[in-house]
């Protein structure tokens, strides 16, 4: 038994130890994220962030493989080096920076506000006073809910992911949901979502904690891959392969301003 | 009944000799371990990066209290709803004892994880569907995730307990009841007199153990957004996106409570009298 | 509320999510073999330190199954996740190879791994305690070297009496798996709860899963029962 085990190990090493010149594990949240990557029920994950990925893998002429992690671990996971990229609607903070590396930014939405039909509850702290608001947890949102939101609501709760703070406001358990505008676009327009719920708009920015727009995460020593990811999306943005990609998703232009 | 998930028991209770475990420390190659233990507790001290935990100090203590709270209420709760499951199948009527045995074989056949989401989001789906369940008394309560958490980990326990009390109220020995009948006892007298109080005897030794393993489960009410000792050092962590600290801290606040409750535990136990 | 169930959702190919829910749940298999497993070779090497081993490897033994029995094991996960990587990727590439390729399913076999190794370093020294001293004397007698009246006497000799405890380790490993979907594995759990995200069918979702993990139970259960009788086969039976 111990001799079938040390072959076994063996194997696997030396499998594994030829590891191939550029292939690159790309983190995302482990969960459906529409419009920007959902998984199919066989296990194929699409949407704009995975034919991004592919247009930018492609120029960095690396072999991506798509690696679903949970969102609140993801950091860690790209510092401790389970992953080598995330490309999973990351928005650039100056906290999220003191850890890892950022390009530059490919696209930028904004934060805003879904509440329960019936209340009338809105964006501002004042005018939150007294709601249970969900948040997803390591989310932007959850940041801009604790500094903003947490000296007025009456609970501020902690989701893993966006589907079941999004169950939850339907279910009448939540009374807001702070999440980005465009990831919770599907549910408010689903028949579930209207007739629940109202969307309030954008939050008051507050670019410290909310970002300056997404980009694709790395580890901080990893330069020659930051200088090569920034001149691919510069690439993309610049051969009309970037408003290609986007005009099967989005009816504007998602990179914002 | 298949016997799985049985905890190896505790060692048994230490009748205090705390001056012999010290005694025991005192041995050389365990001073050169305790030694470099500690060397590396005060490198861990020194070189990480804790200047986050005194702002968190009082988040984590309301964390710490609701998980005392998710614990001692679930295992209340849950060693009261193990009796009758227990005395179901050891003395009740077939429907009951088949009901019984289902119950305590699917809550132990599957993960309890995946009863809590069930549970939570199963029925919020219900919320969702029928919006008229709002409208009662009880809303106030099921808008809260906590009663999800404390029912979910009630029949978790119950369902390994049960276990356990089906086997000390089986283990009884017949003649001791029979004497108790032969004195005359009702039936309930018997059960309140002899039958209860000798099963719970013998369950006792392992009540120490399901109750560490109970601890060790309440972390899970945190996926439903239940603000426990877990849950805010997950906000911790991404506050700070440390990878290391909070979760090293964590550790060591678990460590501690399972070594209070193993001496309370022991406490208890030596003071009830073993009649051997 | 039986006929707004959609059953469909649950067929074996896309769309339905049936086929997706068995993938995850022969990965939870694996997961939970692997972490058996690697579980059991701890275990091993755990009670002779215990038993055997001089008095550093003793101690040793002692505060990792302490660890194990007093840290929850959702706690544990992340840790050893974060750290076992860590430390093993550092490690190979400390030795020359560079970026070994911790993967999914051997990082999560690790971690139940390391978890189960705690029990089963338990279960085996209380079993080794059963066999009768006297056989492994006659083995030593016989001039046989440690390692081999281990393998030859020792560990023959307790497997029956590991069993039980063993058995339950596995129905433990096969529901910690779960646990694994909390730090993002894709297993059962995981692709049960993006389904259910997915098409909001809670209940169908969640009923089907815990199905699924109900029959795992019960299928070893009888299987382990039936190995547990041929291992007790000529021993004198327990009163």
């Amino acid at each position: 038994m111990l001799r079938k085990l040390s072959i076994c190990l063996l194997a696997t090493t030396s499998l594994a130890a030829p590891a191939l010149a550029d292939t690159y594990k790309v983190g995302i949240s482990a969960e459906p994220y529409p419009p920007f990557y959902t998984p199919d029920a066989s296990g194929n994950w699409s949407g704009w962030e995975i034919d991004f990925m592919q247009a930018v893998c492609e120029r960095i002429e690396a072999e991506c493989i798509v690696t679903p992690l949970a969102w609140e671990g993801i950091i860690p996971a790209l510092n401790t080096g389970k992953i080598d990229m995330i490309i999973g609607s990351m928005s650039i903070t100056p906290a999220r920076a003191e850890q890892i590396a950022f390009s530059d930014k490919y696209y930028d939405t904004p934060t805003g506000l879904l509440i329960a039909k019936g209340t009338d509850f809105d964006a501002t702290p004042e005018g939150i006073s007294g709601a249970i608001v969900g948040a997803q947890s390591g989310a932007v949102q959850q940041a801009y809910a604790n500094k903003h939101y947490a000296a007025t609501a009456s609970d501020i709760r902690i989701y893993q992911t966006l589907d079941e703070e999004l169950q939850d406001l339907a279910a009448g358990r939540l009374d807001a949901v702070v999440g980005d505008s465009l990831a919770m676009e599907p549910f408010i327009n689903s028949d579930i979502g209207q007739a629940c719920c109202d969307y309030k708009g954008a939050v008051p920015a507050d670019p410290e904690v909310l970002g300056y727009g997404v980009g694709v995460g790395m580890r901080q020593d990893d330069t020659a891959l930051l200088e090569k990811v920034n001149a691919a999306i510069a690439e993309i943005r610049a051969d009309g392969t970037y408003a290609e990609i986007s005009k099967d998703y989005f009816s504007f232009d998602v990179y914002g301003e | 009944m298949p016997d799985f998930d049985t905890v190896t028991p505790l060692p048994p209770a230490a009748k205090g000799d705390f001056s012999a475990m010290f005694r025991a420390l005192l041995l050389p190659h365990r001073i050169v371990m305790l030694a470099i233990a500690l060397a590396g507790l005060s490198a861990m001290v020194l070189m990480m990066n804790w200047s986050w935990l005194p702002a968190y100090l009082p988040k984590l203590g309301e964390g710490l209290l609701m998980t005392l709270y998710m614990l001692v209420g679930s295992v209340v709760m849950g060693f009261l709803l193990a009796l009758p499951l227990a005395l179901a199948q050891v003395s009740g009527p077939a429907p009951l004892r088949w009901l019984a045995l289902s119950f305590c074989t699917v809550i132990r056949g599957t993960p309890l994880l995946l009863q809590l989401w069930l549970f939570y989001f199963g029925l919020g789906s219900l919320f969702a569907q029928f919006p008229e369940i709002r409208g009662t008394w009880l809303w106030p309560y099921l808008r809260q995730p906590w009663p999800y958490g404390l029912i979910a980990l009630t029949v978790s326990f119950a369902a390994y307990q049960g276990e356990v009390m089906r086997g000390a109220f089986a283990g009884v020995p017949n003649g001791e009841l029979e004497a108790a009948r032969a004195f005359g006892m009702s039936r309930f007298k018997v059960f309140h007199r002899v039958w209860f109080p000798r099963a719970v005897h013998r369950a006792l030794p392992t009540l120490a153990g399901e109750i560490i393993l109970q601890l060790k489960s309440t972390p899970l009410v945190a996926t439903i957004t239940v603000t426990d000792l877990y849950a805010v050092i997950t906000r911790v962590r991404q506050a700070t996106l440390l990878t290391y600290e909070p979760l090293l801290f964590l550790v060591a606040v678990y460590i501690c409570l399972s070594a209070v409750l193993i001496l309370a535990l022991r406490w208890l136990e030596n003071r009830v009298p073993t009649g051997h | 509320m039986l006929e707004s169930i959609d059953f469909s959702l649950l067929a074996l190919d896309a769309p339905g999510w049936g086929g997706a829910l068995l993938r995850g749940f022969l990965r939870s298999v694996e997961l939970a073999a692997g972490g058996y497993a690697l579980g059991i070779v701890i275990g091993v090497f755990g009670a002779c330190a215990k038993l055997y081993g001089g008095r550093v490897a003793r101690d040793l033994a002692e505060v990792y199954t302490m660890l194990i029995r007093a840290v929850p094991e959702l706690v544990l996960m992340l840790l050893f996740y974060y750290v076992g990587t860590d430390l093993m990727n550092r490690l190979m590439q400390g030795m020359g190879y560079d970026g070994f390729d911790v993967d999914g399913l051997l990082a999560g076999i690790l971690v139940i791994g390391l978890v189960q190794g705690g029990y089963a370093t338990e279960v085996i020294r209380g079993a080794i305690q059963a066999v009768p001293r006297g056989q492994i004397e006659a083995a030593q007698a016989f001039g046989m070297t440690p390692g081999k009246v281990l393998r030859r006497v020792t560990l023959p000799a307790m497997t029956p009496h590991a069993l039980p405890g063993m058995a339950n380790l596995w129905m433990i490993a096969t529901k910690d798996t779960a646990l694994l979907a909390v730090i993002g594995f894709s297993e059962l759990t995981l692709v049960t709860r993006q389904a259910a995200a997915a098409t909001r069918s809670y209940f169908l979702f969640f009923i089907a899963a815990g199905l699924l993990y109900l029959a795992l139970t019960l299928v070893s259960n009888v299987i382990l029962r039936l190995y547990e009788r041929r291992a007790r086969r000529g021993m004198v039976p327990v009163q």
